[in-house]
């Protein structure tokens, strides 16, 4: 297994403590608890709103007592779970490969989860959270970073991203300069890279996330220019649905959650998935490798499965079930249209979140790793 | 006959112990806060400064534990020495602008409030400091927004065009109040000014009247008392609040996060340098750039007598 970890180039520079746990080979008996480490908002047992409660109903019918620790970001994750004490977390793909490298999380069993196969077939191998051949968690969620537009200002959706890279005229005969923003996280440019990856297939971009020194130095051009329109980057969910209503901000990168909220709200926005493809995040349950609960920890990620639970998550939290199920069978809120909506049609112009390591497969070494990308995000927002 | 001396229990002969040794009472007293200072405070620092001198590895990203001063010639590239410059310039402003604002303030509080006033001027004063810090620059966000309520008042009685003279002025200027400098300024101000006006209120009180009559007396007006007589006492006070002003906004990371250009200042390249990025060192030496400012600027304090009234 050690050897393994180590062989694989993108672990490698960190792999020197990864030895990875032997997989459980059946369940026992409940121990009477599960601690898990999740999003705000991820595991909800009707105290925010009495309908969206899937937790009571594990408690009852496993014996097993959920106990949640929320985290906002995903560096408190993986510092959590090297501190211990857990036995769950829903990893983002930004974290989820850490932890496998730092041999925090343990192999999991799929066959002692009989719900595995409903997952969908695309999700099952994902690697962020599968590491040749071998499972390290389940998939929970996951969603595109969709271009939100004001409808009063764009009659027809946009075909491309270009309105919020180059200074252009918006369908209403005004410059886009101050009226769009970009995500201030490094990660934006992924997307600036991938949208070079469809309009200058002469730098020979494969992945968003695998950059060479040319390809980087042509994303972080495009966003110098970005940042003459953009007045200001957002970071918060609730300041960016702000600046959309009182900034005068038509077109930004986004989440549906923004989305969906403002729309409820009666405001004239609608989302789209440019021709160029976008980014998204997916989260997987993912097990620490000193597990004191390990049987009910199996127990939730059966149940984290269930398709009326991931309905449900899917309506709470504007994402996509991981179990396609879920959108159509009825178990739970959640239909056809909802997941098309929060971007279940769109999966194959997705591209997940990875973090940037120097070892791609462009070679050892060839790639900018993230450190690099979060310093010169800063130069670029400061107009360097 | 009973003895003139009653048996002498636990509590007793550890009295004698202290009695005899008064030193040995204040060691202990002294312990719990010493280690508290020693380790959490000075400790943490060192732990700091010791990471600062590491560097991380160009090629893996992994930090390198060998003695460096690489990171710290990395604070000179332009788009990091544009942080701290940014900053400092800011933390300048801001203090300036305070003792603008607060000294006539602190000088009415001082001086001519009285009674019920005086008990007015400090919930004044107080009352901003009690709500959240969050919601204070929220509500600024709100106030500052390009169709918010100052550019709708603006608008309102004519002004439309002198704040969007005001926005076009280059650096400083930008989309709305909400997304430049000037709005990150005032916010900062706003938020800060507390601060100042406390500590010169109270150094103000202390000029006692009699020198302000003999200041008179010897022929003085009132811009030569203020300037000769009430500026050189109070200092301290400035100086004290202007400690205040300069240092919160050195470190301060949320406001210029919700107002203004998104551009970085120190606390904001600090906190998403040690994140994902995991470039503890340069972290570590963008924290440590305040620590040597302040320095400095206390040393200057002390110099011009800052601290004499202490």
């Amino acid at each position: 297994m050690k050897k393994l970890l180590i062989s694989t180039t993108a672990l490698a520079m960190v792999a020197t403590n990864a030895g990875a746990a032997e997989m459980l080979a059946a369940l026992g008996a409940p121990e009477g608890q599960v601690n898990i480490v999740a999003w705000p908002g991820y595991i909800e047992r009707g105290e925010t709103d009495a309908a969206f409660d899937w937790v009571t109903k594990f408690e009852e019918a496993s014996g097993c007592k959920v106990n949640v620790k929320t985290a906002n970001t995903s560096d408190e994750m993986v510092a959590l779970m090297n501190e211990g004490g857990f036995d769950l977390v829903t990893a983002s793909g930004d974290a989820s490969l850490r932890l496998v490298a730092g041999g925090r999380v343990q192999p999991v069993n799929v066959d002692l989860i009989p719900s595995w196969s409903s997952v969908d077939d695309r999700l099952k191998d994902a690697p962020w959270h599968t590491v040749d051949g071998v499972h390290y968690g389940t998939p929970y969620m996951w969603g595109p970073n969709v271009l939100m537009y004001n409808t009063d200002v764009f009659k027809e959706a946009p075909t491309s991203w270009n309105v919020v890279f180059e200074e252009m005229m918006l369908p209403d005969g005004q410059s886009n300069k101050g009226r769009v923003q970009a995500y201030d996280g490094p990660i934006h440019v992924a997307d600036a890279a991938q949208y070079l990856m469809f309009h200058k297939p002469e730098l020979g971009i494969t992945s968003p996330y695998e950059l060479n020194e040319d390809q980087y130095k042509a994303a972080l051009d495009l966003l110098r220019g970005q940042r003459e329109l953009v007045s200001r980057y957002w970071h918060d969910a609730f300041i960016q649905m702000d600046d959309f209503k009182n900034e005068g901000v038509v077109a930004s990168g986004s989440w549906p959650f923004q989305v969906n909220l403002l729309k409820s709200e009666g405001l004239p926005i609608s989302s789209v998935i440019p021709e160029e493809g976008a980014t998204g995040w997916a989260d997987t349950t993912m097990m620490h490798v000193d597990a004191a609960n390990p049987t009910c920890s199996y127990l939730w990620m059966e149940h984290s499965l269930a398709s009326n639970l991931q309905s449900d998550l899917s309506v709470w939290f504007g994402a996509v079930p991981s179990v396609p199920a879920a959108c159509t069978d009825g178990r739970g809120m959640q239909n056809q249209e909802g997941c098309d909506a929060n971007g279940l049609a769109d999966f194959d112009k997705i591209r997940f979140w990875t973090t940037p390591v120097s070892n791609c497969a462009q070679g050892a070494g060839a790639c900018v790793p993230y450190y690099r990308w979060v310093s010169d995000y800063i130069g670029v927002i400061g107009g360097r | 006959m009973e003895s003139a001396h009653p048996a002498r229990g636990q509590a007793d002969r550890l009295t004698g112990v202290f009695w005899r040794r008064p030193k040995l009472l204040t060691a202990l007293l002294i312990a719990p806060p010493l280690l508290w200072l020693g380790v959490v405070y000075v400790g943490s620092l060192a732990a700091l400064l010791l990471q600062s001198f590491y560097s991380i590895d160009e090629f893996s990203g992994v930090v390198v534990r060998e003695f460096t001063l690489k990171t710290y010639a990395e604070l000179l590239i332009p788009s990091n020495y544009d942080v701290i410059l940014r900053t400092v310039a800011m933390a300048a402003a801001v203090t300036v602008a305070s003792v603008v604002l607060a000294f006539p303030v602190a000088f009415f509080a001082a001086r001519y409030a009285r009674g019920r006033w005086k008990a007015v001027f400090y919930l004044g004063i107080m009352l901003p400091l009690w709500s959240s810090y969050l919601v204070k620059v929220y509500a600024w966000k709100l106030i500052l927004a390009k169709e918010g309520i100052i550019t709708w008042a603006a608008e309102g009685i004519g002004a439309g065009s002198i704040l969007n003279a005001v926005l076009a002025i280059p650096v400083i200027g930008g989309n709305s109040l909400s997304t430049s400098y000037i709005g990150t300024f005032l916010v900062f101000v706003y938020v800060w000014l507390p601060y100042m006006i406390l500590p010169m209120q109270a150094a103000l009180e202390r000029v006692p009247t009699s020198m302000l009559e003999a200041s008179a007396d010897l022929g003085a007006g009132g811009l030569r008392t203020l300037r000769s007589v009430i500026l050189p006492l109070a200092l301290p006070g400035i100086v004290a609040g202007s400690i205040f002003t300069f240092s919160l906004t050195l470190g301060d990371y949320i406001i210029p996060q919700i107002v203004g250009s998104s551009r970085f200042f120190i606390g904001q390249a600090v906190y998403s340098l040690q994140g994902t990025a995991g470039n503890i060192p340069l972290a570590a030496a963008f924290a440590v750039v305040p620590i040597v400012i302040m320095l400095v600027y206390l040393t200057i304090a002390r110099k011009m007598g800052a601290f004499d009234a202490l």
